[in-house]
């Protein structure tokens, strides 16, 4: 609006309605939603609103591809807090959980090239050295002698940097522990990925490369959502499946069984029987992020 | 599974069987999660039932046999020691026995393996060790040892990698 607004300027209340009109109709034209202009982030939206707003993703996202497409809005189920747990001394380095996560997340395929979980290959006789760790590592089989394997996604911080950085409120932590990002309330400044320690932010640099038949149509708003050009994403322990009770990909494509996931809160979870039996720790202790993504060594 | 022979059917009874542990994960209810087995134990094709051939008791002393060449060729597990009879019933060959004589049927061959590897079957029972797909809070498809494990081979063999990930300057425009 121009400066002033009702009754200043000489804006007379015909000229300020007269230009609103114009305001909407332009925004209409352009594809655009008054409400995307005057909107407000997910989390802030009355329940109705969620309503709305995931039955107009689903139909852009339906024209946007071709085929139909299912935005869901599942929350946090109460008393969840997830915790996922690696069993590092299983880890073969087969990337079959990275090829899991693409079919299941929507990520850009090629030009970019995002990928959430980064598999690292490390050498036995120096231990967890991520100075010395390679994740472009080529072989016939795996494991390579004298090499161990470490996956790292977002670790799901209870502490998380990159959400104390971002200037607008665009990702947040969920009561069920999952950080999520707002697509449509990311600016793409890209604070957030130099906050994160574990390098599990992922930016769209250009218009995401995801052909039609690679798309996985049942979606989540704040998971795999296929996103915009110009935003960040990252890992949501598979929110799409989680919050509806499945294991997330990663787990279940596993061969060797090496991940684990479940129910902090429960006792009788895999992951908290893990926690009461094995060693386990967490990816840079240090900095006091405090991840829900435990490593550990079952032998 | 890595160990991917060619599998027959048991059929539904074996497919569906419930595996009732103390100590597994509980369901969204607050009751124990029901547990239900993956895939039959894997055979080869046309073998089982073995009484197909083996009628009655054959002959218990230690050999090579003129016949299972494939398995006899790859046994890797504790070969020194170990031989065909030390797991299967000689009397009844559809069925395996622990070291006590106790008959167990090859939908809980994990009982046979947890003789010896009881740190892994503690392990297994709770979810730490092997496989579950399924409902993290509810009904999950647990993973034989025998899944994933050859049991006349057992370690887990090397396995190509899926493609590595781009470099930065391979994905420039």
């Amino acid at each position: 609006m121009s400066a002033g607004g009702p009754g200043g300027g000489g804006l007379s209340r015909r000229q300020f309605l007269g230009r609103g009109l114009a305001v909407v109709a332009a925004a209409a034209a352009s594809g655009c939603r008054v409400e995307e202009l005057i909107g407000r982030s997910f989390r802030e939206l009355s329940r109705d609103d969620v309503a709305r707003v995931l039955a107009r993703a689903a139909r852009r996202q339906s024209a946007r591809f071709g085929r139909p497409v299912t935005v869901d809005g599942a929350g946090p189920l109460p008393g969840v807090d997830f915790g996922y747990g690696l069993d590092l001394s299983r880890c073969i380095g087969c990337r079959r959980c990275v090829t899991a996560c693409v079919k299941e997340n929507n990520p850009s395929r090629r030009r970019p090239q995002i990928q959430w979980i980064k598999v690292l290959e490390l050498d036995k006789a120096r231990g967890v050295d991520l100075a010395h760790a390679d994740a472009y590592y080529e072989a016939d089989a795996v494991p390579r002698p004298g090499h161990f394997y470490m996956p790292v996604q977002c670790q799901q911080c209870r502490k998380p940097p990159c959400v104390k950085v971002c200037p607008v409120g665009a990702t947040w932590k969920e009561p069920d522990g999952i950080v999520v990002v707002d697509y449509d309330w990311c600016i793409g400044c890209r604070c957030c990925m130099s906050a994160c320690p574990y390098g599990a932010r992922h930016f769209n640099w250009a218009e995401p490369d995801l052909p039609a038949d690679e798309l996985n149509p049942s979606t989540h708003y704040l998971g795999n959502r296929p996103r915009p050009k110009g935003v960040v994403e990252k890992c949501t322990f598979c929110i799409q499946r989680v919050r509806h009770g499945r294991y997330p990909a990663c787990v279940e494509a596993c061969p060797v069984g090496a991940r684990k996931f479940g129910n902090l809160l429960d006792p009788e979870s895999e992951i908290r029987q893990v926690m009461e039996r094995k060693r386990v720790f967490v990816l840079k202790e240090d900095l006091g992020t405090q991840p829900q993504f435990y490593y550990f060594y079952a032998t | 599974m890595a160990w991917a022979w060619p599998r027959i059917l048991l059929g539904v009874a074996l497919g569906g069987a419930l595996l009732l542990e103390p100590g597994a994960a509980r369901g969204a209810d607050g009751g124990p999660a029901p547990l239900y087995q993956a895939e039959p134990p894997p055979f080869t094709p046309g073998i089982f039932p073995c009484t197909q051939c083996h009628q009655g008791p054959g002959d218990p002393t230690r050999r090579r046999l003129g016949f299972h060449d494939d398995v006899q060729d790859r046994f890797d597990h504790d070969a020194e020691h170990r031989w065909c009879l030390d797991c299967h019933d000689n009397a009844d060959r559809d069925v395996l026995h622990l070291s006590s004589g106790e008959r167990v049927p090859f939908t809980a061959s994990y009982r046979l393996c947890g003789q010896c590897h009881g740190d892994k079957f503690r392990d297994w029972r709770v979810g730490v060790h092997g496989k579950r797909t399924g409902q993290w809070n509810g009904a999950k498809t647990y993973y034989l040892c025998v899944n994933c494990h050859d049991p006349h081979s057992p370690r887990f063999k090397p396995l190509r990698p899926d493609p590595r990930p781009q470099r930065p300057e391979e994905m420039g425009p």
